[in-house]
């Protein structure tokens, strides 16, 4: 196959962020959101754009800090520690500043900004982005590797690619779970039981997706 | 060594960086908080975010109350002394509604005939689930103590199948009234007042069948009582206990002798 283009690559990783490699229902990250506050499709809503604009910001922020700080000092396994440090730091930050200049913002996302700090969703996607076999090819073919530009643009499309799938997991299960409150459930299984096998069962129907992109 | 002290110095660097940051831009950011009602009252709640109170956590709460659109007595975890602070801050009283379980059944084993013998699981929601339980009154008391195990506070026994609730222990949480598959522990107000002791809403000579201590639906204790407290619904008298005086009038007028004062 050609070496692909910049534009395609982009469209790659969003497909895939979205479909193939969704963040909840392949990679199995994320789930304590997706159960928790997927009762209602308002608050699903609330807690995926949160955790979009997260996502990115922590792209931006980690990134360089691995590519710069990391790789040069050769302290590639420090890169878990690292990123939680600052993805925690990072969250609290956003949050004091939009409680300051952006209140309506603040209360609409309410209790969801602060839950982001434990999300393991987004830690996985500042990580992945350096394990992900199909931007270690693109990076081959670019010169300056992961220190191109180019490199850190795509990352970005792809932490947009995760959060956009955050998001269609959550309103796809939010619609599942609102159908399951109003449907006759044996008592053994009311509640988190019935919720894991219905997100069992959509993670199976997206199993149909694999091999697209 | 020097790689390990690399590390150590890049992550603290970074650990560092991002505490100097926040503290940084939490000063600067924290004028605008112009409510300071509601962050008195915040003070003064818990902080426990338990959703007691119905709000989405104690943040919530505390701005309702300070526009006035909640009540400041709905906080079960702080009790009295948080309506203390509440009112001394408001100017107003804030009586906090302290709740004790009662079980509301008379039904020991001398005075409740049963339908068969049972001899599975001791546990009163196994049991409710064979043909209603053993015990020949439906709406009663089973006796196997699931209130028991439930209660945090020690404040159930079990005497001679039937379900006790000592209310100086009792916190009045509820646990008990939920794990109850007949629905005969009923969280009520801490006052001195009459309760009934009996669910049974069958017609009187069918709940004196099954019960000797069975209320009859009778309504004595309801012509009795001189401040409307008592009403009778479904063969079953209710007791308003905020309208309750404890004068005992119902008490010596129920001919099941089902009502007492505590």
């Amino acid at each position: 196959m050609n070496n692909p283009s910049f534009a395609q690559m982009i469209i790659t990783v969003l497909l895939a962020g979205i479909i193939t490699d969704n963040m909840v229902l392949s990679k199995f990250l994320g789930i304590c959101p997706f159960l928790g506050v997927s009762k209602k499709l308002n608050t699903a809503f609330a807690m995926s754009v949160a955790v979009i604009l997260v996502m990115l910001v922590a792209t931006a922020v980690t990134y360089p800090i691995y590519v710069f700080l990391l790789i040069p000092f050769g302290l590639e396994y420090l890169q878990t520690i690292c990123f939680i440090l600052v993805i925690a730091a990072l969250v609290q930050l956003i949050e004091i500043l939009l409680k300051r200049f952006l209140p309506p913002i603040y209360k609409a996302l309410g209790i969801y900004l602060p839950l982001i700090t434990t999300n393991c969703a987004v830690l996985g996607i500042t990580l992945l982005h350096f394990t992900n076999q199909r931007i270690i090819d693109y990076a081959a073919t670019v010169p300056g590797g992961y220190q191109s530009f180019k490199l850190f643009a795509l990352c970005l499309f792809n932490a947009l690619g995760g959060g956009l799938g955050f998001l269609l997991a959550m309103f796809l299960f939010s619609g599942v779970r609102q159908k399951l409150e109003r449907s006759n459930i044996p008592k053994f299984l009311q509640g988190l039981p019935i919720t894991l096998i219905a997100a069992g069962i959509v993670a199976l129907s997206f199993l149909g997706f694999a091999g697209i992109v | 060594m020097t790689q390990v002290l690399i590390a150590a110095a890049i992550l603290g660097a970074i650990g560092l960086l991002g505490g100097a940051l926040l503290a940084v831009v939490s000063t600067l950011c924290d004028k605008g908080d112009n409510n300071e009602k509601a962050a008195l009252v915040r003070e003064a709640l818990p902080g426990a975010n338990c959703g007691a109170c119905g709000f989405a956590g104690c943040d919530a709460y505390a701005e309702a109350i300070a526009n006035g659109t909640a009540e400041a007595n709905l906080c079960a975890p702080g009790g009295k002394e948080t309506a203390e602070k509440l009112s001394k801050i408001l100017g107003i009283e804030v009586v906090s509604e302290e709740k004790v379980a009662m079980v509301s059944c008379n039904g020991c084993s001398s005075n409740v005939d049963t339908r068969f013998n049972y001899v599975g699981i001791k546990s009163c929601v196994a049991a409710a689930a064979v043909l209603g339980g053993p015990s020949a009154c439906e709406y009663g008391c089973i006796g196997f103590g699931d209130c028991v195990s439930a209660c945090s506070f020690n404040a159930i026994s079990v005497t001679d199948g039937l379900a006790k609730v000592d209310g100086s222990l009792c916190g009045g949480c509820g646990s008990c009234a939920t794990v109850c598959p007949k629905e005969v522990i009923k969280i009520v107000p801490k006052l001195k007042s009459a309760k009934l002791l009996c669910n049974n809403h069958q017609k009187g000579a069918t709940a004196k069948k099954v019960c000797k201590t069975a209320c009859i639906g009778c309504g004595l204790c309801a012509k009795k009582c001189e401040n409307g407290a008592i009403t009778v619904e479904n063969f079953l008298a209710q007791i308003n206990p905020t309208k309750c005086n404890a004068c005992g009038k119902c008490v010596d007028a129920c001919p099941q002798k089902i009502i007492s004062i505590f």
